[in-house]
């Protein structure tokens, strides 16, 4: 099973990722998923998390996600060296930022760029997916458009998708 | 049938549709779910046929129904936590009008302290009331049982209403991949409601009416019976159910490796995906565990659960509830199973996962490790610490 730990804060698409995430794997054919957000009251501006889980055999563990594959940070505000304690060994950390963290467990990218030219709005959701498609390999660009184009309203589709793709290829460099 | 990955609340309100109810009657405001929202949407959209009723409260939410229902409509409610609590007036008054109305519950804790996470707690205290009580375990089995459950509450020898329990969050709140049948489908299981006590012009009737001391107990004795009957309406809907959509579901309750295990897990609801993951865990050591999900708890399982166990050690029962000043309620319904079946078999009761706790995988393997030791116990996991829980 491959287990991805999404983390942003709310109103950023946390949860929206871990979804589409979802979407987009299972469309394959014998495939199973669980998509979940940290479970409670929701705030804006909160820290949120939310949960990926890909599977070729039913899960039976609804729990949240302890140790993960990949764990992406939509906020690098979110980031810290706690980060390590919640990867399995060789999982990664995604992380959306300007900076660069001299890590070898940590892959950055700046989607804030990326969504300023495409979105014209610091949501990185959507990007963060594109890049994750590009580093992991866990699902294809075509699959995560499929993805986007059934779950997002349709005046999303055309930004959306050129900013996931933008992001797999600045991710896959 | 379509794939579509949805939320357990998602896939109920697909069900909901297909089963063409005529009114839903719902209060929108926590804790209540996106089940309604999802449906005022198909509403909205034209895709459902139904007169959608915002209503100021669960008391009147229910009460609504139970007019829908007198009139001959098929009604759907939905509430969770306090609502449900608020509701409970209600509950007895549907089941002993024999309004076959179906709602759907959202597990979650009662206050206070106030929290508003998954638990079983506030349906089952209201399992006196005279409904129907089913816990789905996954998204699919929250579909099809939305579309069943019309089917047994308006079934003629059952005329009860139906509640259907989703855990919070863990189920409602979750996105997973469910096939959704097609419309077609749905009207070749489900027939239009028809009911012998329909109140109309042409045809009006005394409902809601007194039963003083002479009659009233052939009135709840006929009830009573009513949901005994569900045993048998439940196996009928799944037959049919099968024949046209092809999945099976096996009765009121779902036994798992229970025919040769020396230790038995008793537990209902979403939890049992990641028990049936541990049992193949211990299974795979050479340890002969096994899962007895519990479907239903009304009408209760006795004899299922006496057959499952016979040849068991001991059992356990893992519950998201407690009955203060004693013990789980569902632990408590299994001893009178076993009691009334002749068997002495050692039964512990493990209490877990209330206001939301997590249950671990490794807490459910040291159940099954405390077994072996053969004797009764009452615990509360997740506690932690130098208190461990133990209750005698």
């Amino acid at each position: 099973m491959k287990e991805i730990i999404w983390h942003g804060r709310g109103g950023q698409g946390a949860f929206t990722a871990a979804r589409l995430l979802g979407e987009a794997y299972s469309l394959r054919e014998n495939t199973f998923v669980l998509a979940f957000p940290s479970f409670g009251p929701e705030r804006r501006g909160a820290p949120i998390r939310a949960f990926t889980k890909l599977d070729t055999k039913p899960i039976g563990n609804r729990s949240e996600i302890a140790k993960a594959d990949y764990s992406i940070f939509l906020d690098d505000t979110l980031f810290s060296e706690q980060a390590f304690d919640e990867l399995k060994p060789g999982g990664r950390v995604l992380l959306n930022t300007k900076k660069s963290v001299d890590d070898e467990r940590v892959i950055t990218i700046d989607g804030d760029s990326i969504a300023g030219k495409y979105l014209g709005l610091p949501i990185t959701n959507t990007i963060l997916s594109g890049a994750l498609a590009a580093v992991s390999g866990l699902i294809t660009l075509d699959e995560l458009t499929e993805a986007v184009k059934q779950t997002m309203p349709e005046r999303l589709h055309e930004k959306n998708i050129a900013a996931i793709r933008a992001a797999y290829e600045e991710a896959g460099k | 049938m379509a794939k579509k990955f949805l939320s357990g609340n998602e896939a109920f309100a697909y069900g909901v549709r297909l089963a063409r109810p005529q009114v839903i009657s719902a209060y929108p405001i926590t804790p209540q779910t996106i089940v309604v929202e999802k449906l005022s949407e198909f509403v909205e959209d034209g895709s459902l046929k139904a007169e959608f009723i915002h209503v100021e409260s669960e008391h009147s939410a229910l009460s609504c129904a139970m007019g829908a229902s007198s009139v001959g409509a098929r009604a759907f409610t939905a509430t969770s936590s306090q609502g449900l609590l608020y509701m409970a007036e209600c509950l007895p008054y549907a089941a002993g009008g024999r309004f076959p109305i179906v709602m759907m519950n959202a597990n979650r804790s009662t206050a206070l302290p106030w929290n508003i996470y998954g638990d079983q707690r506030d349906s089952i205290s209201q399992l006196d009331s005279g409904w129907i009580q089913a816990y789905a375990e996954n998204a699919q089995e929250a579909l099809d049982l939305a579309l069943m459950s019309f089917y047994i509450a308006e079934h003629k020898k059952v005329s009860t209403p139906f509640m259907a329990n989703l855990d919070g969050f863990v189920l409602t709140h979750t996105y997973e991949v469910v096939d959704v049948p097609t419309q077609e489908q749905a009207d070749e299981f489900l027939p239009s409601l028809q009911t012998d006590n329909k109140m109309s012009l042409e045809s009006p009737k005394n409902l809601a009416f007194s039963a003083g001391p002479d009659t009233n107990t052939i009135f709840k004795y006929k009830e009573h019976i009513g949901i005994l009957n569900v045993s048998d309406a439940v196996a009928e809907a799944e037959r049919r159910f099968e024949k046209i959509f092809g999945r099976s579901y096996t009765g009121l309750t779902e036994s798992y490796k229970t025919e040769d295990a020396d230790y038995i897990l008793i537990t209902l609801g979403s939890i049992s995906g990641l028990v049936r993951e541990v049992v193949d865990k211990l299974r795979e050591q050479g340890r002969k565990a096994g899962l007895l999900r519990l479907r239903y708890l009304r009408p209760f399982p006795n004899k299922e659960i006496a057959e499952a166990v016979k040849r068991a050690k001991a059992i356990a029962v893992l519950e998201k509830d407690i009955s203060f000043g004693n013990e789980g309620t569902v632990y408590t319904n299994v001893n009178s199973a076993l009691q009334k079946a002749g068997l002495s078999i050692p039964a512990s009761n493990y209490i877990g996962g209330l206001g939301g706790k997590n249950i671990s995988g490794e807490e459910i393997e040291s159940i099954f490790d405390e077994l072996t030791d053969e004797r009764s116990r009452v615990e509360f996991l997740g506690i932690g610490g130098e208190d461990s829980g133990s209750q005698r």
